[in-house]
């Protein structure tokens, strides 16, 4: 099952299509700047010729002082390799890019996304709503012009704290100040919701063709946003015919707090313990691709012992992760929350460790720009050793013989919510969704980080795309996690666990990166922009979590809405990460 | 045979069951309320139900656990305390959600600042306790604690810390890290034997 990692050529598409592209030779960028008008052209051959069928990530930045926004594309290759960037630059006040929809339809959200917070318009894009802010929110939040409430400051140290530091609470201070931002005209005494009009507006159409002999009445179901099978915050607006769904739009943001803008507020290390708070349940992960993205731009490496620790640390996540993931599963089926107890046990030892190493259960904080933040206290390797040599293995074969023959559970997964290996890709999925689907797509294999190359340890597969395949998928790849572990505490050296001096202040030269791991959910991306100077000038998360739900709608569609908590369950959604 | 597989799921819940007796009966009285009790219920040893019963017993934190920074001060003679901050302002600079408010005393003569900080705020509902103003600081002079029991009735003033509510003595934070400690103050004697040698 070893899936061999294929260098793949990128040939270069300057010299091949010089009337659409140029390279971008901004110093510390890469990839390809490409004409707006030819942009269609040009993906459509990305696709179609050179075998770039996932499109990973879309993204906008605002270069305010050269009046212009960019679109950023980053799309990869499904048998492994390097990613491709490109870019198309628009100006400010007409910042109007074709939709790529029809080529990858995994960038639906993405575009929704950048039209919400850059305010970028995807001309030809199927339902181009706002996704994470409300329906009637004035402005584009991620604009470098725009301000927040209680604004203070456009970027962190803030000057009243040191060495004048009268405290005051900051609602104090400016309850509700100028930098409110209204539509124009305005009148908050006379206004009223218009609620979610416009999504409605598109599922209506559905409700007049029932199509069938008899006379039924198709009806509109708004699943959440307090639901307890939604895992959160988060809805979904089906039409029904019957039991049967026939169309589902999910709706979320209800736990937006713009995490991308008070990153570009905070200084590089600040952000460290906010992408904690991502997805809350596999924190080191979050912190591992932030810090290897802004590893890049700094040009340093960690010393061997940090790179183990990291590796324990993530392989560590996704065990918590995909137990976390198959409890709830159990719950969303209906067995309450016996197996999520049984799983939690296994997550509270190794939370444990967490605690003893970094400090924290949850919200870790551990890893730092070139090394981890602290070494391991004594006695952690031993603990780790028991558990990963004799308890966990039991426990997860424990597990397995619970739940994997019961013949409710089968009944319940098999053949439900499935998708086929062509549409994950094209849904742009990554991560256990894909690899369910019968794509063994890895990026610890497909395009190794940190020292992931040097494990023995096989990608997962399942093939048959559904909820039941994906269960297994991530048994297996908690057997393989505690395989890689086993690996990792024989090998790991003494030594430094940071390169050079710990510092508060990094030096990051102007530029641009995008650090990626396999999370437990997917691909986790961070793109990261530096001018220069103490504060990233974009910083975007590419949750996997939230581009997973494209494929929502789709597995849902056709089936019974009971099997619709199930399907949400087996994406495995976290909403920290997705709302942001 | 179909069934099979819920009774053989059935069989589990029940072995997890019958653990925890096995587990209270093997260990009697002092499987609970005892620190051998629940540093067995904390090991990978443990089998059966291992819920620890807050708030009649606590887990032990570990030395690196983190919570609400405070003061570190070193006791002078007649109790004067002796507060390590120079208000250099390291911490609040590189606190991710601003919480720290430092007014740093000015000479009444010449008005040059002197190494000392006449007020200290921490704003105990903002602060995230990620630490990095504990990991930066160059004087050992804010550290995390471990107390985390700090619920109180009012939260507009209460959770406003200031210096005095912040102060904690050098004895309290050998007592609750002390490898950090011992670490902390080898560096320092080294560091003044090296300047002594100059």
């Amino acid at each position: 099952m070893t899936e061999q990692t294929q260098t793949t050529y990128t040939p270069d598409l300057a010299a091949r299509f010089p009337e659409w592209v140029t390279p971008d030779s901004r110093p510390g960028f890469s990839g390809y700047l490409v004409q707006r008008e030819h942009l269609l052209d040009f993906c459509k051959t990305l696709r179609d010729d050179l075998g770039y069928d996932l499109l990973s990530s879309v993204t906008g930045v605002d270069y305010l002082p050269e009046g212009k926004l960019e679109v950023v594309y980053h799309a990869l290759q499904t048998v492994g390799g390097p990613m491709l960037v490109f870019k198309v630059q628009v100006p400010r006040d007409e910042a109007v890019v074709p939709s790529v929809v029809s080529i990858w339809p995994g960038a639906e959200f993405q575009e929704r996304e950048a039209w919400d917070l850059l305010g970028i318009r995807f001309e030809g894009h199927p339902d181009l709503r706002r996704i994470l802010m409300w329906e009637g929110f004035e402005g584009h939040p991620l604009r470098k012009d725009w301000k927040e409430p209680y604004f203070e400051e456009e970027v962190k140290p803030y000057k009243s704290r040191w060495p004048d530091g009268q405290v005051e609470r900051i609602e104090d201070r400016m309850p509700l100040q100028d930098n409110v931002q209204y539509p124009a005209g305005f009148d908050p005494e006379s206004w009223t919701p218009d609620g979610d009009e416009s999504l409605y507006r598109g599922l209506r159409k559905l409700l007049e063709d029932s199509g069938s002999e008899l006379k039924t009445d198709r009806l509109i179901v708004n699943l959440g946003p307090q639901h307890p099978s939604t895992h959160g915050v988060f809805r979904m607006v089906a039409v029904l015919d019957g039991e049967t769904i026939v169309d589902l739009k999910p709706v979320m943001g209800y736990l937006h707090r713009n995490h991308e803008k008070i990153g570009e507020r905070c200084s590089w290390l600040q952000n460290m313990p906010f992408t904690d708070r991502l997805d809350y349940i596999s924190s080191m992960s979050n912190n591992f691709g932030y810090a290897l993205a802004v590893e890049k731009l700094m040009g340093i490496t960690p010393p061997e012992r940090a790179e183990y620790i990291r590796v324990i640390m993530a392989e560590l996540t996704r065990i918590i992760s995909h137990l976390i993931s198959i409890g709830f599963l159990l719950n969303d089926l209906g067995a309450f929350f016996t197996p999520v107890l049984y799983a939690f046990e296994e997550r509270e030892l190794i939370l444990d460790i967490f605690e003893a190493v970094s400090g924290s259960r949850m919200m870790c904080n551990y890893f730092r720009f070139g090394g981890v933040a602290r070494d391991f206290p004594e006695g952690t390797l031993e603990k780790l050793r028991e558990l990963i040599y004799e308890r966990l293995p039991r426990k997860i074969d424990e597990l397995d013989r619970y739940l994997t023959r019961n013949e409710i559970v089968q009944t319940r997964c098999e053949g439900v919510g499935v998708i086929t290996a062509e549409q994950a890709i094209s849904l742009s999925t990554t991560g256990p969704i894909l690899r369910a689907s019968g794509v063994p797509y890895d990026i610890r294999r497909a395009d190794p980080y940190s020292i992931y190359d040097r494990f023995e340890f096989d990608v997962a597969v399942r093939y048959h795309g559904d909820v039941y395949d994906r269960y297994l998928l991530r048994l297996d790849e908690i057997r393989q996690s505690i395989r890689i572990l086993k690996q990792a505490l024989k090998d790991i050296p003494e030594g430094p666990v940071i390169s050079g001096k710990p510092q508060w202040q990094v030096r990051v030269p102007a530029g641009e990166s995008y650090g990626r791991v396999e999370g437990p959910k997917g691909e986790l991306g961070f793109y990261v922009v530096s001018n220069g100077k103490a504060n990233p000038w974009r910083y975007h998360v590419r949750a996997p979590s939230f581009i997973n739900l494209t494929a929502l709608a789709p597995m849902a569609r056709g089936g019974k809405i009971a099997d619709v908590v199930v399907i949400l369950g087996s994406i495995d959604i976290v909403l920290g990460e997705v709302d942001r | 045979m179909n069934g099979f597989g819920v009774i053989r799921g059935l069989a589990v819940t029940f072995r997890h069951f019958i653990e925890t007796y096995l587990e209270d009966i093997r260990a009697g009285r002092k499987r609970y309320h005892t620190p051998e009790g629940i540093a067995q219920r904390t090991s990978s040893k443990v089998t059966g139900a291992f819920t620890i019963q807050y708030p009649e017993e606590k887990m032990p934190v570990p030395e690196e656990f983190r919570y609400i920074p405070f003061l570190v001060y070193d006791e002078g003679e007649n109790g004067a305390k002796d507060y390590r901050c120079t208000s250099c302002g390291i911490c609040a600079k590189v606190c991710p959600p601003q919480c720290i408010w430092i007014v740093r005393t000015n000479d009444p003569v010449t008005g040059k600042p002197i190494p000392a900080p006449a007020e200290f705020y921490i704003d105990v509902d903002i602060c995230m306790n990620c630490g990095l103003c504990a990991e930066y600081c160059p004087f050992d002079a804010i550290k995390m604690d471990h107390d985390y029991e700090i619920a109180s009735f009012d939260r507009f003033k209460e959770h406003i810390y200031n210096k005095e509510k912040l102060g904690k003595s050098a004895a309290y934070y050998a007592s609750i890290r002390p490898t950090n400690n011992a670490r902390e103050v080898a560096a320092r004697e080294a560091k003044a034997a090296k300047k002594a040698a100059v």
